[in-house]
């Protein structure tokens, strides 16, 4: 039977001179469905179970409860401003999580159709296998981009940091800066208006204040609302009008303004821990984002070190900051630093992408504790960026290969001493 | 008792109570197929080879001193090496030399001997005392052949005539999947052993240092009551036997030294020769692997058929044959020969299928240094029936820290190779090149999750090594 079908697959095989792209496609797919024949030769005669689809599909998968919270919180958001079902994240369940999906789905499929069609094509002409890199970057970029992100800016980006992040470098593997933090930043410096400020982070609305309204989309109002209806369930209003006082501004700008207690009347501890706050699309729940760095460190795949030592880099400046007491921001307490904006996410999944950290273990000691101490510098101090730790991991990645060369070096003079 | 952490390496004190290191990095691969404890006599093995390939650093045309179809004793030199013709490569059993097989450009790969059925040994004219100077017993053990059974590190080459080794290292336990027990091995030879360590604390400036098994396992006393040899003991999962990470714990070898390696069987065949005035060549092959139907453990001698080994032992379809373990070892057929260093053959399944979403949801278990299989997440006793699928494609180095988490010495293999891949000589040499030979990047290479050939890579960085004369 497993033979007959692979025959079929096999004889449906495209040429690989005649038409590459097409080869590579296949390939890619059929390596997909069937773990190759290959056997080991010149070295070790039995291989570890463990390969690269295993190890990123891992990754996917930790992700997945951020996926779900970023869904429903894409809609509790949206209907938070307008004052409904504001309570709970199961109040309104059908609306959020069709909002959501509405939302999510094409900035989901955008990504991964423009990601995975430069790679194909780069692997094509290369004519070598699709690497697997790819699956988590394409994870990875919805989840820290902003709601209402225009399409065409996010293929834009996709593109840009696929051809100039990584395969101008050789591929995967071969990058010296995260790809999908390139991504953001690319969106982040070139169409500042759709990332940063107090009004893209919530969307559906005409504004995120006092005097905007719903707006709904012809999906909302023609294709949910009658099966709602059907069921007699609510539907979307279009034209609701966002309550008296509301501002969608995050924590983090709230802070940049008052501080601590600028947060507290907008927020409370337990709404940002639990990320009912608006934010990018995956980094607002803080349990699934801890769920998720404990399943990837529990299987290995994730390096603790970097994590642990960018808590260690965050808190320390945290309490430095608490110490020096010079503005409202630096005196939020320590442990209020984790609940607010992108730490956690940064920590689990951006710092801990093994291609571009420091390769050696104290490398990935001294690595983490400068992203978490220059992240929280740039979130506390500098007023034009809100938020730290992209900034921080770019750096830092740019820095990991000459923090890996010092350790190096201090592990070839030991030896070298004993030579003269 | 002094135990301690050691992942760096240690000076030993030269004095006092053996010293325990203790290793936490590894990883034992355990498998299905291994021998029971009880060595079988009767499996008749008639052709025997000797196979210049297995020695590294010689020259590619050895002189030949013999022709085909001449009767040949045991202990008698075959051929010898244009560049130490001092030293004799000799037969390890009495009988006539059927066949010399060459490889490419003529290269000599096998001398082959049809055995006698009761083995004829060559005599000496004087076989030297232990007081006897070292020139010669250097020059005894070069005439006699057994100087073949010394391996010199850095690198693993046959041992370099014109040196005195800093020291000699015997590592007394094999740590590999389904190695043979090597107090089996030892067991009636004690007194040769002990002899041959006492010939080798002669040859030496140094010390002779002895690797004891120190995982709570029994010891035999001829290697924890050995006399004149410095005991160190080891605890930790492979490689903790490999006697390159015995080496680097207790004093590692830095650029320009030398030091030599036996196994416990080269050191029985060393001692039998200084106590009977015979080459006994004679070696205790573990049989194993699970694509054998009946694993067992047989005597014979040093480069044995492997087909005239497996013949009643049941080798399944489809089924790969190696000399030495199923890290480390050579693939072979069965008209081939146990290398010459080999005390091992293994034989295990062929994996030539495709597995459907093998990547995602395996079929069977398999061994893995990851936590993410089931038998990882749950590591209670599993033992696996591993096949030589790859089990995923080649991809460049992704992940890192990977290869540290099984090597248990304070190097950075993956920066070493990728030294050795950019050709840079000085950083191969800071890395600790010399300080590795490939069994000891074996489990790294297993562990791979790009699966790159990490021995493949070593030996080409070694031979660029000696090639710079470094």
């Amino acid at each position: 039977m497993k033979e007959k079908i692979i025959s079929l697959f096999k004889r449906m095989e495209p040429d690989k001179e005649k038409s590459p792209l097409l080869h590579t496609a296949y390939d890619a797919f059929f390596t997909f469905a069937f773990t190759p024949n290959h056997v080991t030769k010149d070295g070790v005669h039995i291989r570890d179970g463990m390969d690269l689809k295993r190890t990123m599909v891992i990754v996917v998968i930790a992700l997945q409860l951020c996926y779900l919270w970023g869904t429903l919180n894409i809609g509790h958001q949206h209907f938070a401003a307008l004052g409904m079902y504001q309570n709970l994240i199961l109040e309104g369940f059908h609306l959020k999580l069709f909002y959501g999906l509405v939302q999510l789905l094409p900035i989901w499929i955008v990504a991964h159709v423009v990601g995975l069609g430069v790679e194909f094509y780069f692997a094509a002409r290369k004519k070598h296998a699709v690497e697997e890199g790819f699956l988590v970057t394409g994870a990875l970029i919805p989840l820290i981009m902003p709601p209402d992100i225009p399409l065409w800016i996010l293929a834009f980006s996709i593109v840009f940091a696929v051809i100039i992040g990584k395969e101008a470098f050789g591929g995967t593997g071969m990058n010296v800066v995260n790809i999908a933090l390139l991504a953001r930043v690319f969106v982040f410096f070139a169409y500042p208006g759709t990332i940063s400020g107090d009004e893209v982070w919530v969307s559906g609305l005409t504004k995120a204040g006092p005097g905007g309204v719903a707006d709904y989309g012809w999906i909302h109002m023609n294709v949910l609302n009658p099966i709602f209806e059907s069921f007699g369930w609510d539907t979307f209003s279009q034209g609701a009008a966002v309550i008296d006082g509301y501002s969608g501004a995050t924590p983090m700008a709230l802070a940049a303004k008052g501080g601590w207690a600028a947060v507290m009347e907008h927020y409370t501890p337990g709404q940002m821990f639990w990320g009912l706050i608006p934010g990018s699309i995956g980094e607002t729940s803080k349990p699934f984002i801890i769920i998720g760095a404990l399943m990837l460190i529990g299987a290995g795949i994730a390096s603790w070190r970097i994590m642990v030592s960018m808590v260690l880099g965050m808190v320390t400046m945290a309490l430095v900051f608490n110490m020096w007491g010079f503005n409202a921001y630096m005196e939020i307490p320590w442990y209020y630093h984790f609940s607010m904006g992108s730490f956690l996410f940064a920590m689990a999944f951006m710092a801990t992408d093994p291609v571009t950290a420091a390769s050696t273990n104290r490398g990935k000691w001294i690595y983490g504790f400068m992203i978490g101490v220059i992240g929280l510098i740039v979130r506390v101090m500098n007023p034009a960026y809100p938020e730290g730790w992209m900034l921080a991991i770019l750096l830092l990645n740019v820095f990991a290969p000459l923090i890996d060369h010092f350790v190096l070096q201090s592990n070839i003079n030991k030896r070298m001493k004993h030579v003269q | 008792m002094e135990s301690r952490i050691a992942e760096a390496p240690t000076a030993v004190s030269p004095e006092g109570e053996p010293l325990i290191v203790k290793l936490r990095r590894g990883f034992d691969v355990h498998l299905h197929g291994e021998a029971p404890k009880k060595v079988h006599s009767e499996v008749s093995v008639n052709r025997f080879a000797v196979q210049a390939p297995n020695y590294l650093g010689l020259a590619p045309m050895p002189k030949l001193m013999v022709e085909v179809g001449q009767h040949v004793l045991a202990g008698e030199a075959l051929f010898f090496d244009k560049n130490r013709p001092e030293v004799h490569f000799v037969a390890p059993v009495s009988g006539e030399l059927i066949a010399v097989n060459r490889g490419e450009r003529r290269a000599i790969q096998e001398l082959v001997i049809l055995a006698d059925k009761s083995i004829q040994y060559r005599t000496y004219d004087k076989i030297p005392s232990l007081d006897a100077s070292r020139e010669e017993l250097f020059a005894f053990l070069k005439d006699s052949g057994a100087w073949t059974m010394f391996r010199q590190r850095p690198y693993n080459l046959l041992a370099d005539p014109d040196a005195v080794p800093r020291d000699i290292f015997i590592s007394t336990f094999d740590t590999a999947p389904l190695a043979p027990d090597l107090n089996l091995v030892l067991s009636g030879r004690e007194a040769a052993f002990q002899k041959g360590l006492d010939v080798l604390g002669k040859l030496t400036t140094g010390k002779v240092y002895l690797g004891l098994d120190a995982r709570g396992n029994a010891v035999s006393s001829a290697y924890s009551q050995a006399r004149g040899v410095q005991k160190v003991g080891f605890k930790g999962k492979h490689p903790a036997g490999n006697v390159g990470v015995q080496i680097h714990h207790i004093r590692p070898i830095r650029s320009k030294e030398k030091v030599w390696t036996l196994g416990v069987q080269e050191v029985i065949t060393l001692g039998t020769l200084f106590l009977e005035g015979k080459y006994d060549a004679s070696r205790i092959v573990a049989l194993t692997g699970s694509a054998l139907e009946k694993p067992i453990y047989v005597s014979t001698y040093a480069g044995a058929n492997l087909g005239d080994l497996l013949k009643n032992q049941g080798v399944a379809e489809n089924s790969r044959i190696i000399s030495g373990d199923v890290l480390s070892g050579k693939t072979k057929t069965a008209e081939q020969f146990l290398d010459v260093y080999d005390d091992q053959v293994s034989v295990i399944p062929e994996g030539n299928e495709y597995e459907m979403f093998g990547w995602l949801a395996p079929q069977s278990a398999r061994p893995s240094t990851s936590r993410t299989f089931f038998s990882g997440i749950f590591p209670f006793g599993w033992i696996y029936n591993a096949t030589t699928n790859t089990r995923g494609e080649r991809r460049a180095f992704v992940v890192t820290g990977q290869y540290e988490e099984v090597l248990p010495m304070d190097i950075y293999p993956q920066h070493l190779l990728k030294a050795i891949i950019t050709n840079d000589i000085e950083k191969i040499e800071g890395l600790g090149i010399h300080e590795v030979v490939e069994e000891d990047l074996a489990l790294c290479e297993f562990a791979c999750t790009s699966k790159q050939p990490l021995q493949k890579i070593l030996r080409e960085g070694i031979d660029m090594m000696i090639k710079e004369g470094l």
